[in-house]
This record gives C-alpha cells, structure tokens and sequence, in this order.
C-alpha cells in the first residue's frame, strides 16, 4: 500500500524536481526571461493571464475533442473495413500511409481556403492527425483473429458480420484504446498547429499573440497549460482502457500507463 | 455403405493458386452413425484438410462428401470442432465461451435470449460432465491448458452437434493430462453418443478411443488401411498396458510407417 502511494507520487515528486532545477539554472545563469523564463516567472504569468488562458485551453479541448470524437468515429469504421476485407486494405493502406505522410502544417492553408478561419479548421487538423493510429490499430485486431477461431464459427455457420461482432470487435478492444492514447495527445498537436497558422483562437493563436509581444512567459504557460491538458486525456483513455479491457493484461493492475 | 453417417467419395483437393499442392487424392472413408472413427497418419498427409471438407469449410476439387443424407456444400452447423489449440475467447467467462456457438447457429440464436437459462443449465451440465463444475464464472487464462482444452470441448457440444470434429485436441497437452482427457472425451461419447470423427498423431489415443482406426498415406493422402478395435467398452487406462493393446498399436505404428513411404511418382 505504502509503496503504491509512493508510485502515484513518483511523477508530481519529478516534475517539481525538474522545475527546481530549471529555476536554479534560470537564477545562476542570469539567463533573460525572453530566452527561457524561469518557472516562476511563468507561475506568474499564468496567474496575470488566468482568464484569457482559460478562455483558450477551453476552445483548444473542444476542437480538440470534436476533431477526436471524428477520429474515432471514423477510424473504428475504417479500421473495421479495411481488417475484415483484404481487398479493401490492400486497396487502401497505401493511399493512407500517403496521406498520413503529408505534414499537417501544409493542410491548414488549404482548410482556411476552403472553410475560412475559426473553428473548422482546427477540428479537422486534429481529426486527420489523429485518426491514422487508429485505423491502424484496429484493423490489425480484426485482421489478426486466429484462423482456428474463425473456422469453428465459420463451420456453425457464422457469417462475415457475426465473426467480427463476436470476435474481432472485442479483440481489436485493447488495439483500438492503445492507439486512443497515442490519437487524444496527437490530436493536441493538430489543433494547435490550426490555432498558430490559421486561428483567431485557441491556445496556439493565444502563444502566436503572445510571442509576437515577446510575452515569452505566456508562451510557455500556453505549452504548460496544453501539456497538463494533454495528460488529462491520456489518462482519461487509460482508465477507460482499465475498465474495459481488463481480461487483456490478464488481470494485472500494474500495466503501462496510467490504469487504475 | 448405405447407412453411412459421414461419407467421404473419391475425394481430391488442391489448394488453391499455380503451384498448390495436391493434399488430398483418391480418399475415401465412411462412418455410420453414433460411431467414433480416429483418423492417423504420416504428418502433412492431409488429416486437416479431410475434417475441413468433412465441415463443409472447404469444397473439394473432385469427388463428393455427404453428411447426414446430404451434400455437403457449405457449412454444416450439425458439426461441433475442437482444436488443438482451444481458442478460447479471453474477455468472456467460460460458460460465456461454452455458449458461443448458440448465438450464431440457425435455430437457437433466436432463441437463446428468451431461454437463456434452460441453455445456461445445459452449458453447466456440460460443464460437470468434463470435471469443470465451479469453473463457470472463471476466464480462460485462469485455466490450465487442461482445463480449458475441457472448455473447448463443451464449446463444441453445446449445440448437440450429431457430429464431433476433433482436430488433435489433445496435442498440445502433458501425457497424464491427454489421458485424463481420454476418459472425459470416452465419457461424452458414451453419455451423448455423437458421431466422431478424431484426428491424432498419438496411436495409444486412436486405440484407445476409437471403434476404428484409419491409417492416411502420405500426401497426396487417401486411406492406405483400416483396423476395427475390438477392445470392449468402457475401456481404461490400465488396459492400454494389455499385450493386445500393445499388439494393436505396434500394427499401427508400422502401417503409419510404411504410409510415410512417398510412391515413386508422387509429388
């Protein structure tokens, strides 16, 4: 029990250490703040700017979010396709691999042209950003059933649909809340990188404002407020993940991540 | 034989694609109803292959199968099968596992909802009969190897299959679980009485079980000899030590030899 606590303590006890030290090399250093600000610095920057940083980090979670819920909308559905049909995934896979390939930054001009500024394009950058992993990951749960498995359902006469409802879906579980993980924190990214090019909002648009006045404090209370929102989901997927899929680990709490 | 449960008719399959091999030639076999035949042979000799074209999984390239009075063409649901791999599905219990075949065969999956408890009681008995009575609400990586290769095989009875495909079940087992099982499997054979169709490597197991023995040659694989089993029944574990037991299965083993013998010829 004791050594449990500890564990929960581990990360905020490495956290503090790391900004101690960052303060201390600020402070010996003598380092500018519009170089690199020292912890405290931006502690009170957040303080100052606590209501246009809220007002932000709350536009960024929801486009984030919105761009997510589509990632999986639209990832689980694909992901299924492309597992259960060989003729779908060799069809596709490569056209995706392409399409993942494209840096996103190069995307958001062309969904400003298309769907102007604000909102839209920020959801969709965290949507084409995020959804990939989890296409991914689900298709290969549906494509690896073992045959066995398949051909004692397929001799009790089960179709195509029942053999993926009963076995594939809930084997691609553990896949599919793997890659939940990786989608929810690169689904930030997009976002933001929408926010910086294309926003008049959002956390990204909030650091490009901020670095342009040299208000290098609130840069990096912007970067501080996405990484803290960041973990909230990954440990958001990770419960879930617990809840769910438990029989995957065999029971055992002490997975990877942040499971319960 | 008319009254053939299973028949299997000059039976020839090639896989599929250019250079697919010839795994089946000339085969032919016939098992009467309630009758438990071991099927043993060289391995690559196309045992597998036999019990998927028996369950309709695959067609052959000639020749015909007729299970129960009727072409085989597609899947038969009047088949249980057992691997040697249980395969048991890990996010569900095991009597969760036991009752998966009646959510997708034809008359019961519509039924299972409104009887769900006449079926659950089946799947318990089913349960007690291979020695797992108080196992029900585990999950299969809780089990041993053992216990869930018991699982397997009241997955493959739940749905009263007239026709037991077992594809070596006990293959992967140790030698004092696999005879354990031997007298489950003889159990439920005696009690329900199935037709069985048993693939092995394990000579001991054939004799042991099966009321014949058939012998495959190597691939291309037919029916190279045939051996009834005269032992009566129940038989156990201690007759397998008899000299006629022993004498039966040394028989065995030098047919299986001399089917691993290629013919010239032969590709």
């Amino acid at each position: 029990m004791r050594r449990s606590h500890a564990e929960a303590a581990l990360p905020w006890i490495v956290a503090l250490a790391l900004a101690l030290l960052w303060e201390a090399v600020v402070r010996c250093f003598a380092v500018p703040e519009f170089l690199l600000p020292a912890p405290s610095a931006i502690g009170a920057s957040m303080a100052k700017w606590w209501w246009p940083l809220l007002d932000s980090a709350a536009r960024t979670l929801l486009n984030t979010v919105l761009g997510f819920a589509l990632a999986v909308a639209f990832g689980l559905a694909l992901g299924v396709a492309i597992g259960a049909s060989p003729l779908l995934y060799r069809a596709l896979y490569p056209l995706l691999i392409g399409f993942n390939s494209v840096p996103k930054v190069a995307v958001v001009p062309v969904l400003v042209i298309w769907f102007g500024g604000g909102i839209v394009p920020a959801v969709i950058t965290a949507f084409l950003i995020s959804f990939f992993p989890i296409v991914v990951n689900v298709a290969t749960g549906i494509a690896t059933v073992e045959p066995e498995l398949r051909d004692v359902l397929r001799a009790l006469g089960a179709g195509r649909l029942d053999i993926i409802r009963k076995v594939g879906l809930p084997r691609a579980m553990p896949y599919f809340f793997a890659s939940l993980k990786v989608a929810i924190t690169v689904a930030f990214v997009g976002s933001i990188i929408a926010e910086t090019v294309a926003g008049n909002q959002g956390v990204g648009h909030l650091m490009l404002v901020a670095s342009s006045r040299f208000d290098v404090p609130l840069v990096f209370a912007g970067l501080v407020v996405t990484g803290a929102m960041g973990v909230a989901m990954y440990a958001l997927a990770a419960v879930l993940e617990a809840r769910t899929t438990g029989w995957a680990t065999r029971g055992q709490r002490d997975g990877l991540g942040f499971g319960a | 034989m008319s009254n053939a449960f299973v028949q299997v008719d000059g039976v020839a399959l090639r896989h599929p694609g250019a250079d697919g091999t010839l795994a089946l030639e000339h085969c032919t076999l016939s098992v009467a109803e309630g009758e438990f035949v071991a099927v043993v042979g060289p391995s690559g000799c196309g045992k597998s292959t036999l019990m998927r074209l028996v369950t309709g999984l695959w067609r052959p390239t000639a020749g015909g199968v007729v299970v129960a009075g009727r072409e085989v063409a597609g899947p038969l649901s009047i088949a249980g099968m057992a691997f040697q791999n249980p395969s048991l599905l890990p996010w569900r219990t095991v009597l969760d596992n036991v009752l998966l075949p009646l959510e997708v065969v034809k008359p019961h999956r519509s039924r299972l909802r409104r009887e769900r408890a006449a079926y659950e009681a089946e799947a318990r008995a089913l349960l007690a009969l291979v020695g797992l009575a108080g196992f029900e609400d585990r999950f299969p990586w809780q089990l041993s190897g053992g216990m869930q290769q018991r699982a397997s095989l009241c997955r493959a009875l739940i749905h009263r299959p007239g026709l037991l495909l077992l594809d070596e079940p006990f293959g992967a087992l140790d030698v004092f679980t696999r005879e354990e099982l031997w007298l489950v499997l003889q159990e439920v054979w005696r009690t329900r009485r199935p037709t069985v169709l048993l693939v092995t490597h394990d000579l001991r197991e054939a004799v042991l079980l099966a009321d014949r023995v058939l012998v495959m040659s190597a691939r291309p694989g037919r029916i190279a000899a045939e051996r009834r089993v005269p032992f009566p029944r129940p038989r156990a574990l201690e007759g397998t030590y008899t000299p006629a037991f022993g004498a039966m299965v040394g028989e065995l083993r030098a047919l299986v030899g001399a089917a691993r013998e290629v013919p010239a010829g032969a590709a």
